[in-house]
């Protein structure tokens, strides 16, 4: 939609700059002679408003050829023709209206004297014209960096969203409540293991909460919330639950955005080696290279088990928070064969000394 | 009805946790008159122990791999008491209480364990109301079977939805037809509808309900019916009302 026409506002602003544009013409035309002041006021006022309106045109033609796509040779043939189409249509509108004036007999001999002046309000429409265009152009780019600057805004609300969903899908209640269950049997059994594994979940709980707070933390952080999770999931499932670990020491000093992993290894253990009778094994690897860092979480899992709809949620969320947070720099992939489910992440190198 | 004194009470532990079977274990230790006759990892091996020590309560855990706590109820006789046990799961616990099934929510308290235990004791012998019904409400809203489970004497088969071909009513029965073989399960065809997603199965007949993807073609037979005709030859009857679902569902997909 035009800009002008869709608010009153910004038209009654447009028509107030064609004021003083009319009385320059005006002043034109009486110094190039013949005319009276009055005679060229009555003539050009209602001209000057029809060409104000014929220059509102322009914008669909600026925006049918936009600056940076079309050619230097198109946009100066579109727009001096459509300047030197709109300026003699409205010359000889001119000559009509001061040949109907002239049959009055104050302005005797107006349309004669007009011809001498056509040449002039050509010229001076063309001008006009192009001054439009160029107000157009500038009209296009405000509204282009406008838009532009509501879609970034759009994305980071939409990444905070994501990271405070993320955040609040941390602590799953099923794990709460098992661990809590574990603890109670431990009670009576084992009361220095029942102990140890409340410091475990105390531990974890504030890790979590913490954690959320900052907008990166270290690997090995998140690595000891992963160990202290493990740690209680491990006291749960027994045997059932093997793990592996490989991080080299230089990639633990990496920056992370912070409960990155938590999830992925959460999904790991609660849709994968829960669903397996006999248990089954996890894996966490990372590895720096050429200034990317790779992590993958890889798990045992049974194919045939029924897809849960939180894995995907748990998946889709840690997604939707590395895009919102480094675009098209980081990447996940997820691939599952019969018996193996892995998640890999690679993403921009950042170690600490550079960021701070 | 309470058990003769003399007469012990058998009950089952199921849970996939060991921590989780011991608490049941110390809060049985209570009642002399309980006996533990076996606890069971999963629910494969539940349905194996129901069919081996016939006891008269099992306690049973939901989440578990495989065979579900549901999917073990499915398959064993009504008329043993059930207490579920969960960590959390809403929808369950809603079910449970609609249908007045009892459970126990982990952390496992004494006094709530006795409570359950007592109404337990008063019901053995009773049936349970309405398995199906109760799987139904148990599922999550939207949600359809991705697969059934089927058991043959102590064997326990697991038919994903996907490979399923067609299920057929036969009296209080229906065989469900996946990869040329038929399994039997005591169900109505009604219920196995309503957990099948429509946009995969349709009732074609009273009788039948289809794998739409099976269907190779539709013949006309006799005045009002027609076959449908599947992928490995086999011929099922259509009703005028079962046509016009297929029709349906085919507009549907174009």
């Amino acid at each position: 939609m035009h800009p002008l026409l869709t608010r009153r506002s910004y038209l009654g602003a447009y028509l107030a700059v064609w004021i003083p544009l009319g009385c320059l013409l005006v002043f034109l035309v009486k110094v190039s002679g013949g005319i009276g002041t009055l005679e060229a006021t009555v003539l050009l006022a209602p001209m000057a408003v029809l060409f104000a309106a014929a220059c509102l045109s322009a914008w669909y033609t600026c925006r049918a050829t936009p600056l940076r796509t079309s050619g230097i040779a198109r946009l100066f043939v579109t727009h001096l023709l459509a300047a030197f189409v709109l300026s003699f249509l409205w010359a000889q509108i001119g000559r009509l209206y001061a040949h109907a004036v002239s049959s009055s007999p104050s302005f005797q001999g107006l349309d004669v004297r007009y011809d001498a002046h056509s040449a002039i309000l050509v010229v001076s429409g063309v001008l006009l014209y192009l001054v439009n265009v160029g107000f157009f152009y500038v009209l296009i780019a405000l509204e282009a960096s406008r838009a532009a600057e509501a879609r970034v805004l759009e994305t980071s609300v939409f990444a905070r969203d994501a990271e405070l969903k993320a955040l609040k899908a941390q602590v799953n209640p099923h794990f709460l409540f098992n661990s809590l269950n574990s603890i109670s049997a431990l009670t009576s059994s084992d009361p220095s293991k029942a102990r140890e594994m409340c410091i475990l979940l105390a531990d974890f709980l504030r890790m979590t909460l913490g954690l959320g707070e900052k907008s990166s933390i270290p690997l090995s952080e998140e690595l000891s919330l992963l160990h202290r999770f493990l740690a209680i999931e491990k006291v749960r499932f027994g045997s059932r639950l093997q793990m592996t670990e490989e991080i080299p020491e230089d990639c633990k000093t990496m920056l992370i955005p912070p409960l990155l992993l938590q999830p992925l290894v959460e999904n790991a253990v609660t849709h994968g080696i829960a669903n397996l009778p006999d248990g089954g094994s996890l894996r966490l690897a990372a590895q720096c290279q050429n200034g990317r860092l790779s992590i993958l979480v890889e798990n045992s899992f049974d194919a045939e088990a029924t897809p849960n709809r939180r894995t995907g949620m748990g998946l889709q969320n840690v997604r939707q928070r590395l895009e919102a947070r480094y675009e098209k720099s980081a990447s996940m992939r997820v691939t599952a064969d019969a018996a193996t489910f892995q998640v890999s992440l690679s993403l921009p190198a950042e170690s600490q000394e550079v960021r701070s | 009805m309470n058990a003769a004194p003399e007469r012990k009470i058998g009950t089952l532990i199921v849970d996939d946790e060991e921590l989780a079977r011991q608490v049941l274990r110390e809060l049985l230790a209570a009642h002399p008159e309980m006996q533990i006759l076996a606890e069971c990892a999963n629910g494969f091996e539940a349905v194996k122990a129901v069919a081996e020590h016939k006891p008269d309560l099992l306690f049973l855990d939901v989440q578990m791999p495989k065979l579900s706590g549901f999917d073990v109820l499915e398959l064993i006789d009504r008329d043993i008491a059930v207490i579920f046990v969960t960590a959390y799961d809403q929808y369950a616990m809603k079910a449970f209480e609609v249908h007045a099934v009892d459970y126990l929510l982990k952390p496992i308290g004494r006094e709530r364990f006795e409570a359950a235990l007592e109404r337990a004791k008063d019901r053995i012998g009773e049936k349970l109301p309405s398995v199906e019904q109760l799987v139904t409400a148990a599922r999550p809203p939207q949600q359809f079977l991705e697969r059934i489970v089927v058991r043959d004497g102590t064997r326990v088969t697991l038919i994903p939805v996907a490979k399923l071909d067609y299920v057929e009513a036969q009296d209080d029965y229906v065989a469900l037809a996946a990869h040329g073989a038929k399994h039997l399960k005591q169900q109505t065809i009604a219920s196995v509808e309503a957990g099948l997603d429509p946009a995969r199965f349709v009732r074609i007949h009273r009788s039948y309900i289809v794998n739409f993807e099976r269907v190779v073609r539709i013949e006309p037979y006799g005045k009002d019916s027609r076959l449908a005709i599947l992928g490995d030859g086999t011929r099922l009857p259509v009703s005028r009302t079962g046509y016009a679902r297929l029709k349906a569902l085919l507009d549907d997909r174009q």
